[in-house]
């Protein structure tokens, strides 16, 4: 089962199961999920409410370890079930992007704070951090609500400046869940759009949870979850 | 970028608030210390400026200061005959309680030992020092007399021609500065009948004794008060304040003192040491625990506040954690916050104590060493009452910032 992990894959993930609670009250979220990105790759991920793609998407984030079965970051085993086999925090820092359902901003910080910081933890000054945050807050066009705290930007300008942040530290893999719920379609597919930017630009792989079937065309790959299962639809995949 | 400022500065209408009541809360333990210095200072002061070297009291008492102590008024002139010996004075020193303007005056007598002392040594903050050996007064701020005041004591009228500061009794009475022979008779006033009586039986006796009878102008000094009479009279003096002089050594006059066999020695610091432990010990003790306890409820409140402040924050330390920061970064966030709240605190208590303080009835002493101490106390309390808070962020999952 512990085969030698390709090296060239962005993420692997060998049958994650993920069993919440015990006895009575346990819940099989995730059943032998397995799944391989490439670096460059932009995958979608669908699946009805409850089917597990949070769990799925959160274990190979390494905040949410697996019960059983390995999670690969560019070759590198990194869980081995809930066992950590790196500093999964610097790891993170490092290596991961994430953009989740809610938007996850740090209230007392302005938007540029909040880009800015995580480029600061992984040892930018602070004078280098603002600049490149700057740059990625007008890219995604929330570069004039820069000073604001997130309380006052609407729900979209909070996701986009959530997504600016996932993408501060150029990450090995970007990990996204319904990044656009809160945006219009226009601006959703321009997210989705930039995902698959970087992803090219930079080989890193990108898992995005989504339920918008409209802008599935930017993706290269489509994974479909239900009841925990993970599977590949063979025809709905467009060119 | 500080996080633990920038979240400051964002909730820094409640920060300030609970800052400030941090604040109070210190400057309640450093009024507490301040009171405890005060006490001292107060129920020292008379020792410490009136300037004796030794004092000379009742044999095996421990002065006037811890009981009542009598020797004869005729000691100081002995005392004055010993070799190294510059001065001797009386301390005479009693309190007495009058009704005056239908309040109760309550006022420690001090006598001076007119004319050697006139009471130059009291720091005076209005009118002059005695200047005749009757019915002046200095006067005590406390007691509200003014320079030109009058107070009938006794028989007799006593004007206030100066007034001075901070002179308390260990009672915190103010104290009145007049001549010994005033002190006196204030002390031994009785009325006047009693002295009549008193007269009657003193020639009575005078007259059916044999010296009476021989040398009937004897009987004239039966009129005279108690302490003026030429006999041996009865110990009417607390004790004898002694100023050696500059050259002389004075364990050596207090050796030739203390071989007597009706008086004990003791120094001015032995003295002061006797005051402290007997009437200050019980106040001092009582303080320091009510400062022990102050500074441990302050800790426990500030732990709680800062245990709000971190599970305020908990999401955001959650979502810090998702994002990689280290815990260095987490436990900044926290101990910086909470060394802000206490050294703030500090300044605040410091501040408004020193507008506060003095209007209190006793005084409160704030010394440096006393503040540099409470503001080690005060950074240790902060960082231990951060660690709860710090506990919980440690605790906290990152997949908390997902819920
Ligand atoms: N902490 C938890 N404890 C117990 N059960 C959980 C927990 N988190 C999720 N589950 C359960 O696991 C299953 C999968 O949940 P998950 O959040 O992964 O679904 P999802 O596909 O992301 O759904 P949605 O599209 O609504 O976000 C659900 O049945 C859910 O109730
Ligand atoms: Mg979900």
């Amino acid at each position: 089962m512990n085969q030698a992990a390709d090296a060239e894959l962005a993420i692997e993930t060998k049958s994650l199961t993920k069993i919440y609670g015990s006895g009575n009250t346990e819940v099989v979220a995730m059943r032998d999920a397995c799944m391989k990105v490439a670096r460059g790759e932009v995958v979608a991920l669908l699946g009805p409410s409850g089917s597990g793609k949070s769990t799925f998407l959160t274990a190979v984030g390494l905040i949410n370890p697996p019960t059983s079965g390995q999670v690969f970051i560019r070759g590198q085993l990194i869980l081995d079930a809930d066992q950590a086999q790196v500093n999964l925090r610097s790891f993170r820092r490092q290596h991961i992007g994430f953009v989740f359902q809610k938007s996850n901003l740090i209230p007392f910080l302005s938007a540029i704070e909040n880009v800015q910081i995580a480029i600061e933890l992984n040892g930018q000054s602070s004078r280098v951090a603002r600049q490149s945050a700057q740059k990625l807050l007008d890219d995604l066009g929330v570069g004039d609500r820069a000073d604001n705290r997130p309380s006052m930007l609407s729900g979209g300008q909070q996701q986009r400046v959530a997504v600016a942040r996932a993408l501060a530290n150029n990450p090995s893999i970007i990990l996204a869940d319904e990044p656009t719920a809160a945006l219009d379609s226009h601006r959703g597919r321009q997210v989705m759009e930039l995902f698959a930017q970087v992803a090219h630009e930079h080989g890193a792989g990108v898992i995005v949870v989504t339920h918008d079937h409209r802008a599935l065309d930017v993706f290269d790959t489509t994974y479909e979850m239900e009841d925990g299962r993970m599977f590949q639809p063979t025809h709905s995949q467009p060119n | 970028m500080n996080l633990a400022t920038k979240d400051i500065r964002h909730n820094l209408g409640r920060f300030a608030l609970t800052t400030v009541g941090v604040g109070m809360l210190l400057m309640i333990v450093m009024g507490m210390g301040g009171i405890y210095r005060g006490i001292i200072a107060d129920a020292t002061l008379l020792i410490d400026s009136v300037g004796a070297d030794l004092w000379v009291v009742q044999r095996d008492t421990r002065g006037p200061f811890a009981e009542l102590s009598r020797v004869p008024q005729n000691l100081v002139h002995r005392v004055y005959a010993v070799p190294g010996v510059t001065a001797s004075r009386e301390f005479v020193y009693h309190t007495v309680q009058r009704q005056r303007d239908e309040k109760a005056l309550r006022m420690a007598v001090l006598g001076l030992s007119w004319p050697t002392d006139k009471g130059e040594w009291i720091q005076l903050t209005a009118g002059r020092s005695l200047k005749q050996n009757h019915f002046e007064m200095i006067a005590d701020k406390s007691l509200g007399l003014a320079v030109g005041e009058q107070i009938k004591l006794g028989k007799e009228t006593y004007t206030v021609v100066g007034t001075t500061s901070n002179m308390i009794s260990s009672g915190a009475d103010g104290i009145g500065f007049v001549t010994v022979a005033d002190a006196q008779a204030i002390q031994f006033d009785v009325p006047g009948e009693a002295v009549r009586l008193e007269r009657a039986s003193r020639y009575a006796r005078g007259e059916s004794s044999e010296v009476g009878i021989k040398q009937p102008a004897l009987l004239e000094n039966a009129s005279k008060p108690s302490f003026e009479l030429p006999t041996t009279p009865r110990a009417q003096i607390s004790a004898v304040m002694v100023t050696v002089s500059p050259g002389a050594d004075v364990n050596e006059v207090a050796r030739a003192i203390a071989g007597w066999g009706d008086v004990s020695v003791y120094t001015s610091s032995e003295e002061r040491e006797f005051l402290l432990k007997g009437n200050v010990e019980k106040v001092r003790r009582q303080i320091g625990l009510f400062r022990v306890l102050l500074t441990v409820i302050a800790a426990i409140i500030m732990a709680l506040i800062l245990y709000t402040l971190t599970l305020d924050k908990i999401h955001s330390i959650a979502l810090l954690k998702l994002i990689g920061a280290p815990n260095t970064v987490i436990l900044g966030l926290i101990v910086q916050q909470a060394l802000v709240l206490g050294v703030v605190g500090f300044g605040i208590a410091f501040l408004i104590g020193q507008k506060i303080f003095p209007m209190f009835p006793r005084r409160v002493i704030l010394t440096n060493p006393d503040l540099i101490q409470l503001g080690v106390i005060v950074l240790g309390i902060s960082v231990a009452s951060s660690l709860l808070g710090i506990w919980k962020a440690m605790h906290v999952s990152p997949n908390e910032a997902l819920s």
